[in-house]
């Protein structure tokens, strides 16, 4: 049994227009340690289904299936028996640092509050604890600084207040949502060394949710493709990268901008645009923007297994 | 920078910034005042032009206006506002020493009151939004914003004075149950609006990026909420409690003479009705200052409640 098990996660919310599908069926498991990726598009419910494991969705929304952490199923949880996860074992980090702290609150009240409250620590140990987790995410002179308010702090170092705050009590996951999209180059490659040494250092999983696939590439060891709330394609990095065979992961990987390109080449984009969740079209969610469809793409494709654990959810793969 | 010598330094600033604005309140009000047709002796019955010269010679209304204004403004640095007009052998710092305790106390009161029980139901309907509570409590606000307080008034009176018999009817003895009704009365418009007013912003609040981190954090909904939300959830309440309190504190004409409470409310009305120059003057200037005095005080909270604001650059 794995440490989590996510079998058919499926978010909506209501609107005045109806029911909008966010994640229509999503699994995958996660062993400590593990690295997993979770790419898509704007929109195709990466963050939705991680909000849900977190019982974290907006008030229109509404969850179904598993999560099965250490056997125990979060989404079956109530509030108050969530509350001893989330923060303790299963810590999350959002894409946005500058308005993610809370800007009425110093530092330090923000970092003592989660352990004063997991672990039971007074405020003197918590101060102590928060300080060496400052320290461990490189800001400099945190005795000082933890006094300091977060607009005190520049955008990269109140990431990294988040990914310290996320790890203070040593928590078996860590979701990052999007954790660099809002900073700067050299800055991202800072967070994402940072979750990687951790990771090594205390063995914590690391799902990271992301568009990026460059930044996949250096801190992830499997990748799950995510297109309109459902799983299209699901491996290795080398898998994914090397032999990838949903035609839209295909897509993701031919719009990575490079180096090596022709000059004057202009950058290759998906054409189109993600089906409206609100009304979604029968058969492949992919079908209208794919050049490779043919009439069975009228038919929802299954997720098949194409061996070595690859999974893609595609006609053009022959059944096994 | 350091917080604390920013505010120290933005407050002398701001306590500077009182005496140009002060002294424009005191001219306009000066001016208008006498540029209003009457004057404080005139009667139904004219007087005989001597005493009314005598009059005039007494109170300085003989003098050129400019001479007065100066004279006024000369006899206003030692705090002396002067006799009054009409309250014979009173000085209006004696009205006005008389009149505010008892409305600081009665307004006071009830502005302590329409906080605290208006926060507690705003933050209760936002934590309930769209349930039956929430919708209740917004539509008893509404009632408390839209009913005025002389059919509040004697709507109170009756049910619990003449009715139940539980409280005077009116009168002031500085006694706390003769306080209840006017306290009541004062305070449930003010209840009503701050409830709305909490409402609406704590339910912002609540939909921000911090709050879901907070969440995440595994903290009990309680500490979300207090620890979290309430302190942004209240600026704005507090931005409207400054003017308000001023209003409050100096005493409402209406509800002051419903419940015969000696306080002074009258004088603004009274003064004005009696072209009463020196008292007129007196209550405009004490109001002025005391609608200073608060938004100061507003000024300070919020920098001590919002850490943004440091008044160490230029604002």
């Amino acid at each position: 049994m794995a440490m989590l098990e996510v079998r058919n996660l499926q978010v909506g919310f209501d609107t005045p227009e109806g029911e909008v599908q966010a994640v229509r069926g999503i699994d995958f498991d996660l062993e400590a340690g593990d690295a997993l990726a979770i790419v898509g598009e704007s929109g195709s419910g990466k963050t939705q289904s991680m909000l849900a494991l977190m019982g974290l969705l907006a008030e229109n929304g509404h969850a179904s299936g598993e999560a099965r952490f250490r056997g125990r199923d979060l989404m079956k949880l109530s509030p108050g028996e969530l509350n001893q996860y989330r923060g303790a074992k299963i810590a999350m980090i959002f894409q946005d640092p500058m308005t993610s702290l809370n800007p009425y609150l110093n530092i330090e009240k923000q970092m003592i509050e989660v352990v004063m409250h997991h672990q039971g620590l007074d405020r003197r140990e918590a101060r102590a604890h928060a300080i060496e987790m400052l320290r461990a995410v490189r800001i400099p002179d945190p005795e000082q600084r933890i006094r300091q308010y977060p607009h005190e702090y520049s955008g990269g170092m109140r990431q990294r207040v988040m990914v310290a705050m996320g790890l203070l009590c040593e928590p078996d996951i860590l979701i990052a949502d999007e954790p660099t999209t809002a900073l700067d180059v050299t800055v991202q490659a800072q967070i994402n060394q940072l979750m990687a040494e951790l990771r090594r250092s205390s063995n914590t999983a690391i799902v990271l949710i992301t568009h990026d696939l460059g930044v996949v590439a250096g801190l992830c060891d499997r990748v799950l493709v995510v297109y309109a709330g459902r799983v299209v394609e699901y491996g290795t990095v080398e898998q994914i990268y090397y032999q990838p065979r949903h035609p839209y992961t295909r897509g993701l990987l031919a719009s990575v901008p490079r180096l090596d390109a022709v000059r004057g080449a202009g950058l290759n984009a998906i054409p189109g645009n993600p089906p409206n969740l609100l009304d979604l079209p029968a058969g492949c969610s992919f079908r209208q923007r794919c050049a490779e469809a043919f009439e069975a793409c009228g038919e929802e494709p299954a997720l098949r297994d194409l061996g070595d654990g690859h999974l893609s959810r595609c006609h053009l793969e022959p059944e096994q | 920078m350091t917080g604390h010598a920013g505010i120290l330094r933005h407050a002398i600033q701001r306590l500077l910034g009182v005496i140009p604005t002060l002294l424009v309140l005191v001219t306009i009000a000066f001016f208008l005042i006498r540029v209003a047709p009457g004057g404080p002796f005139d009667a139904e019955k004219a007087l005989p032009a001597e005493i009314q010269a005598n009059l005039n010679v007494k109170y300085h209304l003989d003098e050129p206006l400019v001479q007065q204004y100066l004279r006024y403004l000369g006899q206003i640095l030692t705090f002396d506002f002067g006799p009054s007009f009409q309250y014979k052998d009173w000085t209006v710092n004696e009205l006005i020493g008389e009149g505010f305790p008892v409305s600081l106390t009665v307004g006071g009161l009830a502005m302590l009151l329409a906080f605290v029980v208006g926060t507690v139901i705003g933050v209760t309907a936002a934590l309930r939004q769209n349930t039956a509570v929430d919708y209740g409590s917004m539509g008893f606000a509404m009632l408390g914003i839209s009913i005025p307080n002389f059919v509040i008034a004697p709507l109170l009176i009756l049910l619990f004075a003449v009715f139940l018999g539980w409280l005077p009817a009116g009168g002031w003895d500085w006694s706390l149950n003769r306080m209840v009704l006017p306290v009541i009365t004062l305070a449930l418009p003010v209840i009503a609006y701050v409830a709305r007013l909490t409402r609406g912003s704590m339910i912002e609040v609540l939909h921000s990026n911090f709050i879901r981190t907070a969440r995440a954090k595994g903290l009990p909904e309680r500490a979300v909420i207090l620890q979290h939300a309430l302190k942004p959830a209240l600026l704005p309440v507090i931005s409207f409690m400054g003017p308000a309190t001023a209003g409050l504190i100096t005493g409402s004409v209406i509800v002051e003479r419903i419940y015969a409470i000696p306080g002074l409310g009258s004088y603004f009305v009274q003064g004005a009705l009696n072209r009463d120059y020196t008292l007129v003057m007196g209550v405009v200037i004490f109001y002025g200052l005391l609608i200073i005095l608060l938004n100061f005080t507003v000024d300070m909270l919020y920098a001590w409640l919002n850490p943004k604001i440091r008044y160490d650059e230029k604002r």
